[in-house]
């Protein structure tokens, strides 16, 4: 739409206190002076016949609607018009409910939360989604019970699925085993593995299509356009699909590891999942001199939740170890089985089988700390255990030792990888000097990871998704498990955390369904999670770009690959519409329709900033709308005052402040600037992964320019909250007031 | 989806964190969702809770950005104050009688509270374990979806009183509004009924009832929240006095044959954060915890192997055999057998905190469908029914933690996808 064409409808509610704390003819009239074609005012906006008044309006000709009452949290469906730009106003929470009525402060902050409404009412449009073909073809990488199981989710749900796995036939780990602890109720019985049935229903699925002994390539593209190169038996495939599941799975612990316990150096030590061999046989024989094995000592957390291994819990090794310990009992009358363990983990229902095993008065359990295994002359084993339930060393004789080994997933750290070949390429252009020497570093260090690459994607920040830690690519995020660093890839099973098979197949499916609300959100050019539905995406000037690579760098999903020169190209549909890339640019060339440089720069340039002898001071809060802005409805709502001298204006996220809206404010008089993001660090609760972080570096930079413009530093001060804390932020607010007010007026004014 | 029109529709019953998870992911891929809650608000048993293990964050956040996504779905029906009656039909054609009980505020309520000053009468507010009170009429919570007020029926005289209708501005209060039924029909029905905290006072020996202060898990969720009774200052309650020491009784009725069989699966997890909550407020307060083993699973090991390396936090494995009150100051003395010394120990503190575990919830549905729906022994609904398109989600299936709990509704909101495309095939 032009912009010129803008017909603005300014609607005033007075509801809720407004009407009685404010003087709304004279907002009226900020209205008129701000270019509204026309201001109305209704005593209970949100009622039908205050709807009905804003309808009017509309259909005498008003495109553009700006509507001030309530929090734009409040009543979004009753003041949203089809077609119709819709910009609220917070007169209720940010104004009237936390500040005092008939003052002539709080009617100066009214009046400029008005202007910049209007602001960017007239500089923002709606945004025209972009157009592009989509694949819903889902690709599952993974051919284990967690792909298979994602696999058959996707494609009952009417999808075509290509499933990948690298070994010649369909299983993973399930292939290994020949029985399972009990996946439902009664909780007590072994159950078969089933896994011919589950091979079966993919083969006779006629959308999915299997690719076996078949390893990826190269993954390029983007969700909805993923083009990917296969490889089986020396043939290449070429293919196009539109999301992915990883379902690589895992691997067990490097049993040769726990020399300590005996692993790898005797032959009467086996691990867990050697055990499920010879269980399967159908008699259990020591691998030394196949003599029946009666006496059989299970190690629990063999390698895990030990800091010089595995520091986390594998999850399902105290189960699989009762399960054994049962089957071994079932096979031989005369087995006696010992489980030396830490704590035995058996959640929820599991506690049933975990009481049918200490039925059993030949499965002793014993709580220790296992210090080593030793063998005698005839390969008997001797399990050296402290700390026990009656506080003294013991020795326990066993003709077979079971490791219970964790699991390691299978997956590729992409970060390190990414850092090991920018150090190659720095050593293959042929740099000097320190360059050079840091780059040898750095390749010496992550050489390990050479070749580890799963997904092989062609993104410029790593060829896998991110790892949050100990290998495993699983979100941050405890209510949004499918909050993905990739978009249109979502890690399921063993490879995102250790699970059991039930909650494998849980996993699959919520893997698979988010695969397909990626590529049916794709197909309207809206973005995924978190903000659903957004149907804007950030545009490049690039005749402008300087190739500085910060959006490259920056972007938490990866969004952006590089070409030669490092000019950004764009995948919009990768895209979660974050913004950081336009807080990042220091050239100001990247905007969206509805959230641009200019457009919070213009509102803050509409605010009316008193000049230096009425002694007001102006401050402005750049405030996250997914945490900070709702804290400031609550802390509203709470009626909790706030000082009248400071404007808020959201933001996607604290990462996308760009500097130069932090330059205007102080150019245009503001006295200081606050901006509150959501906490950073290992336990970061930004939806945009680093953009407190990013605030936090940035703000070098701001003080650089602080400096320049000899301003002192503490003008510009930077918070983390949760909503929450909602109960501090009025107190954040007026200690920064009453700090600016102390430090005196910006001698830019005016 | 994005303007396809609907692929079908599904119940959810429940409107905690799973069934919100459900009915969001589910309309995200689609489908019409009708979404069922028996509380006047959404968010179930997670907003209670002060922070979420192991990242110590409030679920306030994930809270806001999950109705965030409802208000913006135009594909979402919220029923609060609603029950589902009954179910019949068959699969791909279930037709469900939901129960709508009287909010006696209408839409037209702006939250404002003016009718909050003019209401005379109190009730305990359940939200805060009966720990503190609320007017007759009350905002649940202050981020409750809807925000809208409510009147508590069993509280308030009704017309007899009357005094709110005049105090509110916009005449959206209606004390004679009746209960209403409504029939939809869904392809797949989702059970998101959640738990119910283990009746504390059913445990013997463990002194709840008898003992002022001591407390269930969920109570000190309360007391640590800032929207709690003692706006998030952790005291005793028998005098309000700081704490100096606290010991929390592990499976509090869970693995227990006479009460909860089951493990509770999240419990060690709680007690091992609220340790946290206790020692920030508390830097010198020493902590015990008796338990039986320590269930941390995956990566929620880091969280207990922080708390072991506090030197305050005692961890004692053994059974607590018995909790009773000690002189007239308050102090509770927990008693025990130290299954690792073989030592009895009787610990004094001054706030006991049971962990209680998870109750089933699976709610009071009435099937009329040639087939009830399958429990296991413990009451939790069995996640493969034998009639295609029941499914359930959550704790309703089994004890679980949060993120399980999302993964699982997300999976659930899967196959109702799929009972939905396959009833558009015909």
């Amino acid at each position: 739409m032009d912009k010129n064409e803008k017909k603005i409808a300014v609607c005033i509610c007075g509801g809720c206190d407004i009407g009685k704390s404010l003087d709304l003819e004279a907002l009226a009239k900020v209205a008129g002076e701000e270019g509204a074609a026309v201001c109305r005012t209704h005593p209970f906006l949100c009622s039908d016949e205050g709807v009905e008044l804003i309808r009017k309006e509309v259909a005498a000709g008003a495109n553009t609607l700006v509507v001030a009452g309530c929090s734009p949290r409040f009543n979004t469906d009753t003041f949203a018009v089809d077609g119709c730009f819709t910009e609220r106003v917070n007169l209720r929470e940010l104004v009237v409910w936390s500040h005092p009525a008939n003052d002539e402060d709080t009617q100066m902050l009214a009046d400029d939360y008005l202007r910049m409404g209007i602001t960017r009412a007239k500089k923002a449009a709606i945004p025209e989604p972009f157009s592009t073909e989509i694949d819903k073809t889902i690709l599952v990488v993974g051919g284990g019970q967690t792909g298979m199981a994602a696999a058959l989710a996707a494609a009952q749900a009417g999808y075509q699925v290509v499933l990948v796995e690298k070994e010649p036939e369909l299983g993973g780990f399930g292939k290994k085993c020949a029985r399972k602890f009990p996946s439902t109720a009664p909780y007590r019985d072994l159950e078969p593995i089933g896994l011919e049935a589950t091979v079966q229903q993919i083969q006779q699925n006629p959308r999915i299509k299997v690719n076996l002994a078949t390893a990826i390539e190269e993954i390029s593209g983007q969700p909805g356009q993923f083009d990917v190169r296969l490889k089986t038996n020396g043939t290449d495939n070429q293919l196009r699909v539109g999301a992915i599941v990883q379902a690589t799975g895992w691997k067990p612990y490097d049993a040769s590891r726990l020399g300590h316990l005996g692993g790898g150096r005797y032959p009467n030590v086996v691990t867990n999942v050697e055990m499920e061999q010879l269980l399967a046989s159908g008699k259990l024989l020591r691998p030394s001199d196949g003599k029946p094995a009666r006496r059989i000592a299970f190690i629990q957390c063999a390698g895990s939740r030990d800091e010089s291994h595995l520091p986390y819990c594998s999850a399902v090794c105290c189960r699989v170890s009762l399960k054994q310990a049962i089957w071994a009992r079932e096979l031989d009358a005369q087995t006696q089985a010992y489980v030396l363990y830490k704590d035995i983990r058996a959640p929820g229902q599991y506690e049933d089988f975990y009481r049918r095993a200490q039925e059993d008065p030949q499965i002793f359990f014993t709580k220790g700390e296992v210090l080593s295994v030793e063998e005698t002359a005839n390969h008997n084993l001797l399990v050296n255990v402290e700390n026990t339930l009656i506080d003294q060393k013991i020795q326990v004789e066993a003709d077979l030792v079971v490791l219970a080994t964790g699991m390691v997933p299978v997956s590729a750290d992409s970060e390190a990888i990414r850092k090991y070949r920018d150090a190659k390429a720095v050593i293959a252009k042929g740099e000097a000097g320190a360059q050079l020497e840091a780059a040898k570093e750095t390749v010496e260090k992550l050489k390990e990871h050479e070749g580890t690459d799963v997904l092989r994607l062609t993104y410029r920040q790593g060829p896998d998704l991110p790892v949050l830690k100990y290998g495993f690519p699983d979100s941050h995020f405890i209510c949004f498990p499918y909050e993905t660093r990739r978009t249109g890839i979502y890690a399921a099973g063993c490879v995102r955390a250790p699970a059991d098979s039930v909650s494998c197949r849980e996993d699959a499916a919520g893997a698979a369904l988010k695969a397909i609300q990626c590529l049916e959100l794709a197909t309207g050019g809206a973005a995924v999670h978190p903000r659903w539905e957004d149907r804007s995406y950030p545009d490049f000037a690039l005749q402008r770009c300087t190739q500085c690579k910060r959006c490259t760098e920056e972007c938490p999903f990866g969004t952006l690959n590089e070409d030669v020169k490092g000019t950004p190209q764009p995948n919009p549909t990768r895209c979660r519409r974050c913004g950081i890339c336009l807080g990042a640019c220091p050239e100001r060339i990247i905007s969206f329709a509805d959230y641009s440089i200019d457009i919070i720069s213009s509102m803050i340039k509409s605010v009316q900033v008193p000049d230096e002898f009425e002694e007001k001071p102006r401050l402005l809060g750049l405030v996250c709308e997914n945490d900070a802005y709702p804290a400031l409805d609550l802390a509203g709502m709470a009626r909790m005052q706030h000082s009248a001298m400071i404007r808020f204006i959201p933001v996607r996220c604290l990462g996308s402040v760009n500097v130069v809206w932090i330059a205007d404010a102080l150019a245009r008089g503001f006295d200081g600037i606050l901006l509150v993001g959501c906490k950073s660090g290992e336990d970061y609760q930004c939806h945009f992964i680093r953009g407190s972080e990013l605030m936090g570096t940035r703000s070098d930079n701001i003080r650089e320019k602080l400096k320049q413009l000899a301003l002192e530093e503490e003008r510009v001060r930077i918070e983390e909250l949760a909503i929450a804390d909602f109960r501090r932020l009025p107190q954040i607010v007026n200690e920064f007031a009453a700090q600016i007010e102390e430090i005196g007026l910006n001698p830019f004014k005016g | 989806m994005s303007g396809n029109g609907s692929k079908g529709k599904v119940l959810v019953i429940g409107g905690g964190i799973s069934g919100i998870t459900a009915a969001i992911e589910a309309s995200e891929a689609g489908c019409e969702v009708v979404l069922v809650e028996q509380n006047p608000y959404l968010g179930g048993r997670v907003a209670q809770m002060h922070q979420y293990f192991p990242k110590l964050c409030p679920p306030t956040c994930g809270l806001e950005m999950n109705l965030r996504r409802l208000r913006a779905s135009s594909r979402i029906q919220v029923l609060t104050l609603s029950t589902v009656e009954r179910i019949a039909g068959s699969p791909g054609r279930y037709q469900a009688t939901i129960r709508c009980n009287p909010r006696r505020v209408t839409r037209k309520c702006t939250a404002c509270g003016a009718c909050v000053a003019a209401c005379p009468a109190e009730r305990p507010d359940e939200f805060n374990c009966g720990m503190s009170s609320t007017k007759a009429i009350y905002m649940p919570f202050e981020m409750a979806y809807p925000l809208q007020y409510v009147i508590d029926e069993g509280t308030c005289r009704g017309t007899a009183c009357g005094k709110c209708v005049p105090a509110c501005p916009y005449q959206a209060i209606d004390l004679e509004m009746k209960p209403k039924t409504i029939e939809i029909e869904a392809q797949a029905v989702i059970w998101a009924t959640g738990w119910a905290p283990y009746d504390a006072a059913k445990i013997e020996g463990l002194g709840f009832g008898a003992c002022r202060n001591v407390i269930t898990n969920l109570m000190l969720e309360r007391l640590a929240s800032p929207g709690g009774p003692t706006a998030g200052k952790i005291q005793r309650p028998s005098d309000g006095k700081e704490i100096q020491s606290v010991a929390f009784v592990q499976c509090a009725g869970s693995r227990d044959e006479n009460y909860l069989k089951h493990c509770s699966g999240v419990c060690c997890m709680a007690s091992l954060k609220q340790s946290r909550y206790v020692r920030d407020q508390y830097p010198n307060a020493e902590i015990y915890i008796f338990y039986i083993d320590v269930r941390s699973p995956g990566r929620l090991e880091d969280f207990y192997a922080q708390v072991q390396k506090d030197a305050k936090v005692h961890l004692i494995k053994g059974k607590v055999a018995k909790v009773h009150e000690d002189g007239a100051d308050g102090a509770v003395v927990v008693e025990a057998e130290d299954a690792l010394s073989g030592r009895r120990v009787a610990q004094k503190v001054d706030l006991v905190v049971l962990a209680t575990g998870v109750a089933p919830n699976s709610g009071s549905v009435r099937l009329e469908l040639g087939g009830a729906l399958q429990h296991d022994e413990h009451g939790f609904v069995n996640g493969d029914q034998p009639l295609a398109g029941l499914l359930a989600a959550g704790c309703a299936k089994r004890p679980a933690d949060v993120a399980s709990c999302v993964r699982d509704a997300t999976g659930a909101a899967l196959k109702a996808l799929q009972c939905c495309v396959e009833g558009s095939r015909g």
